[in-house]
């Protein structure tokens, strides 16, 4: 699918998107968003700009394989649930800073929580959707 | 404790990135771990006493019972002592003996699993952490008895073992738990005070069933033998480990350990005594046919392990002494039998008795180990065998006065035919005269033959003084399992009686048996002759109608075919609905219930509307897809109407990403082609029809149950007082129910997983086209 308009739209698109979808995974813990709807508009992103240059061109943006986010954000959503297991608490336990940072907020082990699972959602979605758009070429 | 128990699963894990450490010749390190742990268990010999025992507790689980509780008695003490020093020279014997195997790694590192789980087993005082333990030695066993995996016997071997020890095992969890659950503990010691609990319930026959299945399946009591000769294939060093202190001996361990909390009434004397009775008999019988040495070997220890059950059955104080004894004996002459099994197999490729004859005469040190341990098996006098013979005896002849004498001359009949298959694996092989092809025999590495020698010698050392056994080692176990004090001295001469007499009678007439009974391959063929109703052959029956009937159950289910998936799934969810509707008496619609309907909301319907006539219309693949995707979308805008933004933002962006992963899948199929016939367009279209209408009868149905709102008052209290946000639905997501989301991402990583590592093997496998 090679058409002028959607290549040059999705270039502009991709960071506006990407950021978007950043937004929406800061604001989750108080208004309608979280990881799981970030991750998901941050691979349309991706997806979008695969649509309009190719897989191959997305896969250099990106520059490493979309499979070793899962890890990735596995781990530190599993770091968050065991952290408060360092300091002798149950394990899942909320754990906050006392005041929060300009722009982004309270930040706590739930915010970390939901990076890992942006991350994984990232992750599975563009590695299902460019396995089977490049086998398919 | 729980570091004797580490340290091996440790060393286990860290053979995995230093395995090529194993294969040089400082691998020989490893085996001085399991000696330090030996000599970690001997400086407990003088500190257990009666009433005293170590207890270590760490918390794993606590609201679930489920705990690191150790605790070190008689009875764990004896186990330990035979796991770590078997095991130690199982380790320097194994070291040499697979010198040239590329796998040596791999096999210390499994054999180092096996021997911690049994530690751990015979350590635990909880039922779950023995359960698992329990599960560990038969899954390590696995690896052990199936190491040669390019032989597709040994694999078998390997896998009917581990599905009846498996089996056992969970016979065995249900028993454990039912105990649990009556006691209201899960902890050994606790349950053994409430012993009388579980006596008293209905239910005990049952745990009693279940427990005893669980031991005989792992000590291999008839009619559960048969993976035990199967498990010979494995390399001799895991034969003689786990066949002589270890993994067999699992059964005979915990049926001890559960004597205070089982025994001590006719259910359990009755079960147990015929089980151990048939199988003693049984596998003594067997031993005479085999020419094989390990095949002796292998029906020895089944009866010696049918003895032992029998004893356990018996459970008097005479019994159980015997039992502790005899653990002793059976460990130090069958793993000194085994290990010169190997020895010999390496040193002349063969094991078949009818070739084998002088080798004292190359092989002189491991003719006497093999001497000895025949001796000590025959229970010749100044051997430990000996005392073990006659506490049998003493044992039988004391029971109750109605069955002591069919018990003592089935006990004398076993131990007829077990003088033979020790004098036969131990003796035969060395005497006569030493045929030509043998001539050129070196004797082997020392590390080869000195540990079979030193437990040789050990029978013969504890059997001039059985005091040393007796005071420090019998003792305790005795005590600890009977729970009472008991006190008494082991020794050489009793003086002329009865025990003496059929000891005798019993060297005499099994030492004819061997002189009478030569090895002979035409022998076992007419015992093979009889396979047809062996349990080995019903038990692989069986295996294959199960096997049969669970591949044509899921061919039927899992035929492949999305659509038939599909198919089942609805018509199976249709059936249950609508037997709960119908459960659920007529149904009344109450109009003033629902809300008033808005012109978006009419809008967005009719826009569904169009779409899924458009869906069903189309000759097109891909104006499907998008027509379904309008649906999706305008399910979204109904739940933006009725405010559940977070639902529809998802929704919304999902439907995109359903719609491309459609795209990319259908783009490259051929155009439409009907090929669905009438017949099947008509069920499915009727299947269509009733889900539909049944959802929303249900719908309907939901709008009159009364709903439950304190849930979800407590999450809009809370959300921001215990987890500081105020978007509930995120803070269940990431907070309250934050180990859903987090199992939810690990399947999702693993579908993904999957989708890649399918579709990166199919283009491999098309790139060597």
């Amino acid at each position: 699918m090679k058409s002028t308009i959607l290549q040059t739209a999705s270039r502009y698109l991709l960071p506006i998107l990407l950021l978007f979808s950043f937004f929406l995974l800061l604001r989750g813990h108080y208004f309608p968003g979280g990881g799981f709807v970030g991750g998901l508009v941050a691979s349309i992103a991706f997806v979008l700009h695969s649509f309009a240059h190719g897989t191959n061109e997305t896969m250099k943006i990106l520059r490493y394989k979309p499979l070793s986010l899962i890890p990735i954000g596995l781990g530190i959503s599993a770091f968050s649930m065991f952290m408060p297991a360092i300091f002798g608490l149950p394990v899942m336990t909320g754990l906050w800073l006392e005041h929060p940072i300009p722009v982004i907020g309270m930040i706590g082990t739930a915010l970390l929580f939901d990076i890992g699972i942006y991350l994984v959602v990232i992750g599975v979605v563009l590695t299902i959707l460019f396995t089977i758009s490049l086998s398919s070429d | 404790m729980l570091f004797t128990v580490l340290l091996g699963l440790i060393t286990s894990s860290l053979i995995v990135p230093f395995g090529r450490f194993v294969k040089t010749k400082w691998g020989i390190i490893l085996a001085f771990i399991p000696l330090l742990l030996f000599l970690y268990y001997l400086q407990y010999i003088p500190l257990i006493s009666w009433d005293k025992s170590y207890v270590q507790h760490i918390d794993w689980i606590p609201s679930l019972g489920v705990n690191f509780d150790f605790r070190l008695d008689g009875l764990s003490l004896l186990f330990s002592l035979l796991i770590t020093g078997i095991g130690t020279c199982i380790f320097f014997y194994a070291k040499s003996y697979l010198k040239n195997d590329p796998y040596i790694d791999r096999f210390f590192g499994y054999l180092f699993l096996f021997m911690s789980a049994m530690l751990g087993l015979v350590l635990s005082d909880n039922i779950f952490l023995l359960f698992t333990f329990w599960e560990l030695t038969s899954i390590s066993s696995f690896f052990l008895i199936g190491f040669n995996n390019d032989h597709a016997v040994s694999r078998k071997s390997a896998l009917t073992a581990l599905s009846v020890t498996g089996l056992g095992g969970f016979f065995l969890l249900a028993g454990l738990v039912l105990m649990g659950n009556i006691a209201h503990t899960y902890s050994i010691s606790e349950l053994a005070e409430k012993a009388h609990l579980i006596q008293d319930h209905e239910l005990f026959p049952y745990i009693l069933g279940l427990v005893i299945l669980g031991a005989m399946t792992k000590s291999a009591q008839f009619p559960f033998h048969f993976w035990l000769p199967g498990a010979m294939k494995a390399p001799t060093p895991v034969s003689a480990y786990l066949h002589s202190a270890t993994m067999v001996k699992a059964g005979i361990y915990l049926l001890a350990r559960f004597f205070p909390i089982l025994g001590s009434n006719p259910a359990w004397t009755y079960s147990l005594m015929i089980i151990g009775g048939i199988t003693m008999l049984y596998g003594a019988f067997h031993s005479l046919f085999r020419t094989d040495m390990k095949g002796v070997l292998a029906y020895s220890t089944i009866s010696a392990l049918g003895i032992l059950v029998f004893l356990l059955g018996i459970g008097t104080e005479d019994a159980i002494i015997a039992v502790a004894v005899f653990i002793v004996v059976h460990a130090l002459y069958k793993a000194t039998l085994f290990l010169i099994t190997g020895i010999i197999d390496h040193a002349t490729h063969t094991r078949d008795l009818s070739i084998l004859q002088g080798l004292r005469k190359v092989l002189l040190p491991v003719a006497i180990a093999g001497f000895l341990a025949a001796l000590s098996s025959a229970g010749v006098p100044l051997t430990l065998g000996f005392i073990g013979k006659d506490l049998i005896y003493e044992a039988t002849l004391h029971s109750e006065q109605h069955v002591a004498i069919y018990l003592t001359v089935a006990a004398v009949i076993t131990n007829i035919l077990l003088v033979s298959a020790g004098f036969m694996a131990g003796i035969k092989p060395f005497m006569g005269t030493l045929p030509e092809k043998f001539e050129k025999i070196n004797m082997p590495a020392k590390s080869l033959w000195i540990p079979p020698l030193i437990l040789a010698l050990l029978g013969v050392l504890f059997g001039c003084f059985p005091h040393i056994i007796g005071d420090w080692i019998a003792q305790p176990t005795v005590n600890s399992i009977m729970k009472v004090k008991t006190d008494f001295h082991l020794q050489i001469w009793h003086g002329f009686n009865l025990v003496l007499l059929l000891s005798a009678l019993t060297i005499i007439l099994g030492t004819i048996l061997y002189f009478i009974n030569k090895p002979n391959p035409r022998k076992l063929q007419w015992i093979e002759r009889l396979n047809f109703i062996a349990p080995l052959t019903i038990f692989q029956k069986a295996y294959q109608r199960i096997y049969n009937f669970s591949t044509s159950y899921s061919n039927y289910f899992h035929n492949g075919y999305l659509r038939s998936y599909l198919l089942k799934i609805i018509i199976f969810a249709e059936v249950l609905l609508a037997y709960q509707l119908y459960l659920g008496g007529p149904l009344h619609i109450n109009w003033d219930l629902l809300s008033t309907i808005s012109v978006y909301e009419v809008v967005t319907v009719l826009i569904v509307f169009g779409a899924v006539a458009l869906t069903l219309s189309t000759a097109s693949r891909l104006t499907a897809v998008v027509a379904t995707s309008v649906i999706g979308y305008g399910i979204c805008l109904l739940f933006v109407f009725y405010s559940a933004p977070d639902l529809a933002m998802t929704q919304f962006t999902i439907d995109t990403l359903t719609v491309v992963l459609f795209v990319l899948v259908l783009f490259k199929l051929p155009p439409f082609l009907n090929l669905a016939k009438k017949r099947v367009l008509i069920r499915d279209v009727v299947v269509a029809i009733v889900f539909g209408i049944i959802l929303a009868l249900v719908a309907i149905r939901v709008l009159h149950v009364p709903t439950d709102i304190a849930i979800s008052e407590f999450y809009g209290k809370n959300a921001y007082l215990l987890a500081k946000g105020r978007n509930v639905v995120n803070v269940l997501l990431v907070d309250f129910r934050g180990f859903d989301t987090m199992f939810e991402i690990i399947v999702l990583s693993i579908a993904a997983l999957g989708v890649y590592s399918l579709l990166k093997l199919r283009l491999k496998s098309s790139e060597k086209e």
